[in-house]
């Protein structure tokens, strides 16, 4: 057991560190001081010390929950009582871990990869508020409070996204993420609201226990359900609100990773699985999770195939796994999805901070302009490529065993979506090694032409400092084996569901079975192709992208998603249509009447001055008559 | 004819009237500052006669009515120095041309 001060502690380690950097070390130490990195680190790893703690004890513990008493927020009168709590079950625990190994690593190669920015100390505070926001929304244990932490979380990725907010893009990326993830949240507080509403309580082990009972169900359990997945589509970036994600690299890449590992869009899957029992009782709920997921990820593979930045590539990777893990929670459960978040939490962050490290070197985010990087950066290349084996399922690295029980669970559940999550199979593998071989591969191209990062990039690219390529070989090690947990079936017993079995025979048991072996082949053929294509020009990319060359531009253009929004939505329907409706009804209804009362006093002014004769007897005669008046009143009708 | 309390009552109001008509129609500043008197001096009759008549053991009233007159000489006093001055910056008294806080 643990006492319960522990479990709050994790949370406010992070903030105590977020509050003291703003309040304290931003105003008063200079920049070039590391300190506040120093501080934010040790934060986040006693945070993780205790998360590790409180991850065995929940494992201990009976029903895998530690009961930690709430306490007393807001009493309303004759109304209702708010508490702040903390569920301290499976799925908290694993998203702690989650949350703080992926955000203790991007901190420590933060050190490196920020290293002289003027922005030093403005970079942790909001690190560590990013952090805190996210264990704040996986703890707690009314819908209500998760919202704030919800939106916390959304504002951090926004300052951190526009971080170096003088560039334009930067600032427009920021602007982006927020609006689009916005629209979600709408629907996310709508379904609150709505459940409040039908049951009177914000808190998420009545509303379980409510949907478990059969006494929230039917049409209202449906709307509220799809209410929050809109906001889960938001948060995790899933079609048709996705847009948002890709212009997120804007902002530094230690950001994306925690970004795109552990914190914003992660927040979208945890929150289906917190409300599970509620889409496990509404099967429009839990198919339009599935059938959201399916499309989203054979949809984003599709233009990552086509990419020339290599964080694009990863962008449309996370959209992709993202939409593998609602299709895992849609067609298999929680311990599905929950388990490919969890993995693909370390690989995708080492994916990211890969793509800094190259980015280090050579001053260019542009595939085209690297290659070679396998003799300058050993390091960084090892780690590249163990990460991509992992995310495109190869045996035994960790990607496999996820992505093995959501193909494996949809194939039951949803056979479209299982062909369409068995193609993408086959793109993840594709587009992870065009990246691999383009980046890594070849000679040298030159890095940036006009290069002005980091430091001097002519000549010879070098491998980044130990400090950046530590983190980069711990979450190697971590997408290796991450996977493992759930041979025996233990992750799946944790969470809830399945039994355990012997460790060798649940290594070897996908060869036993038919899908695993598709999906292996699948993945093989993906990274063949790509090696055909990119290492050994035994064909031609240009060429092939000549033959399917609609089909090429549709996934360059991404669809055009983003001008269907931008110039058919927001420019005509929103900008010409309802806004002008709005500016019209601003400008003559609402300016109306501000202005017509304002002209109507002008006017019975203008008219009631000649009142004024500045004649003092007028004045006499008139307060004669009144009074005389006022006798009369009171004599006759007082 | 006994004059009683009424017919005190009648002069009185005759008086006010006049006054009161005086201060609202007549043009020059002076005249309206008499009859402002006549009407204070009306009020004093019904002072003192209402005093004689209701508490005949009691010279409230008259008491009240010296303080009147004397307030009244100050009033003359500040009145007429008022006209004064505007006469000085206007060359004339004739209230109607005086209309400076006309719109």
């Amino acid at each position: 057991m643990m006492p319960h001060q522990v479990a709050w502690l994790i949370f406010l380690l992070p903030l105590f560190s977020f509050v003291f950097i703003a309040f304290f070390i931003r105003p008063f130490v200079k920049p070039e001081s590391r300190v506040a990195g120093y501080i934010t680190i040790a934060a986040i790893g006693g945070s993780l010390a205790l998360s590790i703690w409180a991850l065995f004890a929940v494992m201990a513990a009976p029903h895998h929950e530690i009961p930690v008493p709430d306490i007393t927020w807001v009493v309303i009168e004759g109304g209702v009582t708010i508490h702040l709590g903390i569920i301290m079950d499976s799925l908290t625990a694993v998203m702690l871990i989650v949350v703080l190994v992926v955000s203790l690593m991007v901190q420590i190669y933060s050190q490196g990869y920020m290293h002289g920015d003027p922005g030093y100390h403005r970079y942790y505070a909001w690190m560590s508020l990013f952090t805190a926001s996210m264990i704040g929304l996986v703890i707690a244990d009314n819908l209500l409070f998760m919202f704030v932490f919800w939106e916390m979380v959304g504002l951090c990725s926004y300052l951190l996204i526009g971080f170096w907010f003088h560039k334009p893009s930067a600032a427009d990326a920021a602007k982006k993420a927020f609006i689009v993830t916005r629209l979600g949240d709408f629907g996310f507080l709508a379904g609150i609201l709505l459940l409040y509403l039908n049951t009177g309580t914000f808190d998420i082990h009545e509303l379980h226990e409510l949907a478990i009972a059969g006494a929230l169900a039917g049409t209202v359990l449906t709307w509220a359900a799809l209410g929050i997945f809109a906001g889960a589509v938001g948060k995790s970036a899933q079609f048709p609100l996705h847009v948002w994600l890709p212009d997120a690299m804007e902002g530094p890449t230690p950001v994306s990773a925690l970004i795109h590992a552990a914190t914003m869009v992660a927040a979208g899957v945890f929150l289906v699985a917190r409300m599970f029992p509620l889409f496990e009782h509404s099967a429009t709920a839990l198919t339009t999770v599935a059938i959201i997921g399916g499309i989203t990820a054979i949809f984003a593979a599709s233009m990552g195939l086509v990419m020339n930045d290599i964080k694009r590539v990863l962008a449309y990777s996370t959209i992709s796994q993202l939409g593998y893990m609602m299709l895992g929670l849609g067609a298999g459960g929680v311990a599905i999805g929950i388990f490919h978040l969890f993995n693909h939490a370390f690989f995708k962050a080492l994916l990211f901070l890969g793509s800094g490290s190259v980015n280090h070197a050579t001053g260019t985010f542009d595939m085209r302009l690297m290659g070679g990087l396998r003799k300058y950066m050993p390091w960084t290349y090892a780690t590249f490529v163990i990460a991509s084996l992992s995310i495109a399922g190869i045996w035994p690295l960790s990607g496999f065993w996820s992505k093995d029980e959501i193909v494996i669970s949809s194939f039951a559940s949803q056979p479209v979506l299982f062909y369409l999550a068995m193609i993408t199979v086959f793109m993840t593998a594709f587009y992870m090694f065009r990246a691999v071989f383009m980046t890594f591969g070849g000679e040298y191209r030159g890095g940036d032409p006009n290069a002005h990062g980091h430091d001097s990039h002519h000549g010879q690219p070098h491998e980044s400092p130990s400090v950046m390529t530590i983190p980069l070989v711990i979450l190697a090690v971590l997408s290796i084996f991450s996977g493992l947990w759930n041979v025996t079936g233990h992750f799946g017993a944790f969470m809830g569901h399945g039994q355990t079995h012997g460790f060798f025979e649940g290594l070897f048991h996908p060869f036993t079975q038919t899908l695993p072996w598709i999906a292996l082949i699948l993945a093989g053929l993906g990274i063949l192709l790509a090696y055909a294509m990119y290492s050994k020009s035994w064909l031609s990319a240009e060429r092939i992208g000549g033959m399917f060359k609609p089909l090429y531009t549709l996934f360059y253009r991404k669809y055009w998603l983003d001008e269907l929004y931008e110039n058919i939505i927001v420019r005509n329907a929103l900008l010409k249509g309802i806004f002008a409706a709005f500016e019209q009804f601003d400008n003559r209804v609402v300016d109306g009447t501000v202005n017509g009362v304002a002209n109507g006093a002008i006017a019975s002014g203008r008219a009631m001055r000649h009142a004024q004769t500045g004649q003092l007897q007028l004045y006499g005669l008139f307060i004669g008559i009144g009074i005389l008046a006022i006798i009369f009143a009171i004599y006759f009708f007082g | 004819m006994v004059i009683g309390l009424q017919h005190y009552l009648i002069l009185s109001a005759i008086l006010f009237c006049i006054g009161l008509y005086g201060v609202l129609a007549k043009r020059n500043a002076v005249i309206i500052l008499m009859c402002v008197e006549l009407m204070l001096n009306a009020v004093n009759i019904t002072l003192v006669a209402f005093s004689r008549y209701v508490v005949p053991a009691m010279l409230t009233g008259q008491v009240f009515a010296i303080f009147v007159i004397v307030v009244a000489a100050a009033e003359v006093a500040v009145g007429l120095a008022i006209i004064f001055a505007i006469y000085r910056g206007l060359e004339d008294i004739d209230v109607s041309k005086i209309d400076l806080l006309k719109w």
